[in-house]
């Protein structure tokens, strides 16, 4: 079997299942955890977005 | 406003000062078996859901991985290159002794999602660590 992942779901993946053990271990309340890992997911994602349109930008 | 901030960075101080418990068993076994079973560190110390979301987001990277033709790294690979996604890959402890096992993996790199797929095992392993780091903090009392 296998799994054929486009480059954003690949990025999804990976910055959903990252942001989910960043938040567990670097922050000591339930709520603190929820708001930090949601700001991991949102660095990690938004940052492929913008590299990728950098590269673009760089390529044109 | 300035008080506030004052009493928290106080607080912080306090909290930084206090002693953590003591090395107990837990402090050894916690660790070890979160290494082998991601998540199992925090479900011994009956952190149940953190344990279970540990333990679906490390399997599931790693699994992953696998599924996109990743390539485990072994311990001879003489590349440091390759010692160091070894380092990386054996994090996932378990995980990846048993991939060892079945011979899994161990296809070349033939496209781009098969890269991603060994850089997925890889982080897997490296997330695996810090989680490792967690389950001994709670054990000695230094997190809750």
């Amino acid at each position: 079997m296998t799994v054929q992942l486009t480059h954003f779901s690949a990025a999804f993946v990976f910055a959903l299942f990252a942001s989910i053990v960043f938040g567990i271990t670097h922050r000591e309340t339930t709520r603190d955890m929820l708001r930090y890992g949601l700001y991991c997911f949102a660095m990690f994602l938004g940052g492929a977005l913008v590299a990728g349109w950098a590269m673009w930008l760089v390529r044109r | 406003m300035a008080n506030s901030n004052a009493a928290r960075t106080n607080a912080a101080k306090t909290k930084a000062a206090e002693p953590a418990q003591p090395a107990n068993s837990m402090s050894v076994i916690a660790p070890a078996l979160g290494w082998l079973i991601p998540g199992a560190g925090h479900i011994i110390q009956k952190r149940w859901i953190r344990g279970a979301l540990l333990l679906v987001s490390i399997g599931t990277l790693f699994i992953l991985g696998l599924l996109m033709q990743g390539h485990i790294y072994k311990a001879n690979g003489g590349d440091i290159l390759d010692i160091l996604g070894f380092i990386g890959d054996l994090g996932a402890g378990g995980l990846y002794l048993v991939t060892l096992a079945m011979n899994g993996g161990q296809g070349a790199i033939a496209f781009a999602i098969a890269d991603y797929g060994s850089k997925f095992m890889i982080v897997a392993g490296l997330l695996n660590f810090i989680a490792v780091a967690d389950a001994y903090h709670i054990a000695i009392g230094k997190k809750q």
